[in-house]
């Protein structure tokens, strides 16, 4: 079986794919670590759609700035898991259902 | 585009679009990020399809490494590993009215990615020149600590502040703070 | 130049107002005396009295046809066609009010010193009536009708507060509002006409409006106006003037507003402010020529007030009551004259009564003053010996109002009775009932005269009533002077005024169909012998005071009605203010509680309704929120994409 070469468009729908596999997980799922995961696939995503344009247009700029999302992507699930943490001691819950001291 | 194996590709692809899913759907949040793992190392593999190895090996590291272990450490933390049944909370119309949003989204997206940008000169560092030049990671390092040298430093002080602000929420509260937050339950 | 005659008593009133608001009305704080302050103020209308001279003589000095002064101050309003700059100008009529107002306010002025000299609080009454003569000048000064009005407005803003200056005596504080509301109803009619001038002749300025009249078209009337509208506005115009210059039926305030000082009853309440209507009717002659319908209800109107308020002041006990009726004729009087085309005649009566009057009321003050306060004549008696001066000066200003030559008020009346005569506006019924007033006048001021000052001593009061001090008789003397030899100005056919005023006022001298001019002689003659007989009357009456009570007592039924004003003030009360009253409670009742309110109510009720019913909406959820933020998103990216192929 021949495969065709991969065209980039082909490669950045994936992309939106995940991008929005995570963005669904974001909306419905109530548990706030499985949300903290979601978010990482949408980073995920983004970042694949740097190094595609990066290969496409021959420009290690798009590589570079994976870089710096990666690391404050570490920086952020970082802080978001010590909220995580201080809001559980607090609520002892990590349900957003039962998150709603603004509502009130 | 030409140098990619279309083989290894859709294969990388495959595996990271399913347990992507399977992230998102899982109930134990164990398992989901088991699946997340996965997916991280998918990832690189596509990453290394792309040519962009040093991406690809932090990718292992970083959040393979580093950021799960950080999610399975706060999740034992917890001791959250009872199943989530949070899914079948949610109703049934906004699970319907979210998938139906992402649907359309994603024709959105795919139309513009399919149809949309023009032509853009590429730059000077082609596959080939990469390679001539000592490769993917000499070249990609070369130019963090030239070009980049700026924002690398400003990483550094962002992580700072990461590590004093994760340090400051995630600390047990002092006697004071502890009693007031049990008076305020 | 011309802006130092008001300015002279504004900023007299901002020295002595400030310096009371800010310095003496702090509790415990030492009050200036009236010596001091009247000083400030009196040499303020000094300042402008002597302006207003210079004025005069540069009037003077000029030829005949251009004698006027201008000065434009700054532009006031200026709003698509109506533009009114602020104005002054001086012409022979206002220089002669200019000349009244700060003459006499000057003499009052001084008088008040010594008139306010046991008062708590004299910077207050001073800066007020230094305010007064600003509007007033301003009145007699601008040169349009906004400025006319403003002044109009101001004194008789100064008239409120003056009437109610001892506010702390709820009657004077109440007559002081009525003087207020009964004037509002003048004042709307002043603004309608001032309307209808503006939509007719698309100009607010005296000197435009008169050229319209110079240049009409083939007839008589400017362009753009006919009889019905030169009618409308003279009408409401004179609306306005009832209501400030007292006449029938908005003249209920003029005897309240005698609850307020002396000095202000001499100056605002008999020789300025209640004339300003005669000066509107003057200042607008030509109009008034033009509108016959309207001059004619001013002669009726005029002649009714003369005569209702001379049978009221016949019967009056209070000194000062008997003034203020008497002011109501003579303003009457007034517009009789203007009534019947005698503008000149009722200008000449404006300045002699504000001598006579304004002496008069003074002479009353200085009574008063002596009697500590008591103001029922028959209290009184025998000042004759006690008080020599003003006994001296207040004969004189009886003789001049009860019209006998060579004082001033026989010159000014007589030319009002002939002209009500002669002119073909006028008609022997209006002459009749004039006459009449004219007899009744000198037996209410006979009468008057008699039982205050002859006789005997009815009190003890009355015994040991004491002179004024100088400063309060020496202006008495200057008024005095003034009222014996002020008609000289008006010699019939030699008067000087009538050829002063020719370039404002034009007066025909077309006699009615069947008057002789020999017959001026006549009736000349015939209002001397009423008058005389009128003060001979009540000497002979009023000498035997007991005969007059059993005569009272025997007419009890007619005496009462008259004695108690016609009851006009309880006609009002029970035809316009209980009907009001009942409407406003009714409006506030049903409109104001269950329409206003409820439309209030429910617009709260409503906001608050939304509100509950839109936090639903609200969950807290932060999901929810993002996804109807994606919603939006794709919807217009979705737009973008597919709408533009």
């Amino acid at each position: 079986m021949q495969l065709q070469a991969v065209e980039p468009w082909v490669i950045l729908s994936f992309c939106s794919m995940i991008f929005l596999v995570g963005l669904f997980g974001l909306l419905v799922r109530r548990n706030v670590l499985i949300i903290l995961m979601s978010i990482e696939l949408m980073l995920n995503a983004v970042n694949l759609t740097f190094v595609t344009f990066s290969r496409q247009l021959s420009d290690l700029g798009g590589q570079m700035s994976v870089f710096f999302i990666i690391t404050v992507a570490a920086a952020e699930s970082a802080v978001g898991l010590g909220l995580v943490i201080a809001l559980y001691r607090t609520l002892r819950t990590v349900d957003t259902d039962e998150i709603q001291i603004l509502r009130d | 585009m030409s140098g990619i194996s279309p083989v290894a590709f859709y294969l990388f692809a495959g595996l990271a679009l399913a347990f992507s899913v399977m992230t998102v759907l899982r109930r134990n949040p164990v398992s989901s990020a088991f699946s997340l793992v996965m997916v991280f190392f998918a990832f690189a593999g596509i990453y290394a399809t792309l040519g962009a190895h040093l991406v690809a090996t932090l990718q292992v590291l970083v959040y393979a490494g580093a950021i799960m272990v950080l999610f399975i450490f706060v999740i034992m933390l917890l001791s959250t590993d009872v199943p989530s049944l949070d899914l079948g909370r949610t109703p049934r119309w906004f699970r319907a009215a979210a998938a139906v949003v992402v649907a359309g989204l994603f024709m959105v997206m795919t139309r513009v990615f399919r149809t949309g940008g023009g032509e853009m000169a590429p730059g000077p560092y082609t596959p080939e020149a990469v390679a001539a030049a000592g490769g993917n990671t000499r070249v990609l390092s070369e130019l963090m600590f030239s070009e980049y040298i700026l924002p690398f430093e400003l990483t550094s002080v962002l992580l700072l502040a990461g590590i004093v602000g994760a340090v400051a929420i995630a600390k047990r509260h002092t006697r004071k703070g502890a009693q007031d937050a049990t008076s305020s339950r | 130049m011309l802006a130092l005659i008001p300015l002279f008593p504004l900023v007299g009133f901002a020295i002595n107002g400030l310096w009371y608001a800010l310095v003496q009305s702090r509790p415990g704080a030492k009050k200036a005396s009236s010596g001091v302050t009247g000083t400030i103020a009196s040499l303020a209308i000094l300042g402008s009295f002597l302006v207003s001279l210079r004025v005069f003589l540069q009037l003077k000095g000029m030829p005949a046809d251009a004698r006027f002064v201008e000065q434009t101050l700054f532009s006031w309003i200026q709003a698509g066609e109506l533009s009114v700059p602020m104005t002054l100008r001086v012409d022979p009529l206002s220089t002669l009010f200019t000349l009244v107002i700060s003459g006499v306010g000057f003499l009052i002025h001084v008088y008040s010193v010594g008139y306010m000299s046991h008062d708590e609080t004299p910077g207050k009454f001073f800066s007020y009536l230094n305010l007064f003569c600003f509007a007033m000048l301003m009145l007699v000064m601008g040169a349009s009708l906004p400025i006319l009005f403003l002044g109009w407005e101001g004194v008789g803003l100064c008239s409120y507060l003056l009437i109610g200056y001892w506010y702390t005596d709820d009657e004077k504080a109440s007559a002081g509002k009525k003087a207020f509301i009964v004037n509002r109803v003048g004042d709307l009619g002043f603004l309608l006409g001032m309307f209808l001038i503006f939509t007719t002749f698309h100009t607010l300025d005296f000197a435009a409006i008169r050229d319209a009249f110079h240049h009409t078209s083939g007839g008589l009337l400017p362009a753009g106006a006919d009889f019905a509208t030169l009618s409308a506005i003279g009408l409401l115009l004179f609306v306005g003037c009832m209501g400030k210059s007292a006449q029938v039926p908005l003249y209920v305030w003029l005897p309240d507003a005698m609850a307020g000082p002396t000095p202000v009853s001499a100056l605002i309440h008999a020789a300025t402010m209640v004339t300003s209507g005669v000066y509107l009717v003057a200042r607008l002659s030509f109009l008034y020529d033009a509108a016959p319908m309207a001059t004619g209800v001013m002669a009726g109107v005029g002649v009714f007030t003369a005569f209702l308020a001379a049978t009221i002041a016949m019967v009056q006990s209070d000194i000062k009551k008997v003034l203020a009726y008497s002011t109501v004729s003579q303003l009457g009087y007034m517009f009789l004259a203007c009534g019947v085309g005698g503008y000149v005649a009722g200008v000449f009566h404006v300045i002699t009564h504000a001598f006579f009057k304004a002496l008069l009321f003074l002479g009353a003050g200085s009574v008063i003053h002596g009697m500590h306060e008591e103001q029922d004549i028959f209290k009184m008696g025998g000042l004759r010996k006690k008080m020599p001066q003003t006994f001296l000066v207040f004969t004189v200003a009886w003789l001049a109002i009860c019209g006998l030559p060579p004082f001033s008020g026989f010159f000014s009346k007589d030319e009002i009775l002939w002209l009500t005569y002669s002119s073909p506006r006028g008609s022997v019924a209006l002459w009749v009932l004039g006459a009449a007033t004219a007899v009744m006048t000198a037996f209410y001021m006979t009468r008057l005269w008699s039982v205050t000052f002859l006789g005997k001593p009815r009190t003890d009061e009355a015994g040991h009533a004491h002179e004024s001090p100088w400063v309060m008789t020496g202006p008495l003397w200057v008024l005095a002077i003034l009222s014996a030899v002020g008609g000289l100005m008006g010699i019939p056919h030699h008067s000087w005024l009538q050829g002063w005023l020719e370039p404002v006022i034009h007066t025909s001298h077309e006699l009615a169909p069947g008057v002789t001019a020999s017959s001026e002689w006549v009736l000349m003659g015939a209002s001397v012998a009423g008058a005389l007989v009128g003060i001979f009357i009540a000497l002979r009456f009023y000498r035997d005071l007991p005969a007059v009570a059993r005569l009272r007592e025997r007419l009890e039924g007619a005496h009462k009605v008259v004695f108690n004003k016609w009851y006009v003030d309880e006609a009002y009360e029970a035809i316009l203010i209980r009907p009001l009253m009942r409407l406003s409670r009714g409006l506030w009742r049903w409109l104001d509680v269950a329409v206003i309110d409820g439309i209030v109510n429910g617009l709260g009720r409503l906001s608050a309704w939304t509100g509950q019913s839109a936090k639903a909406i609200q969950t807290g959820s932060i999901q929810v929120y993002a996804l109807v933020a994606l919603l939006g998103l794709f919807v217009t990216v979705g737009y973008l994409i597919y709408g533009s192929f």
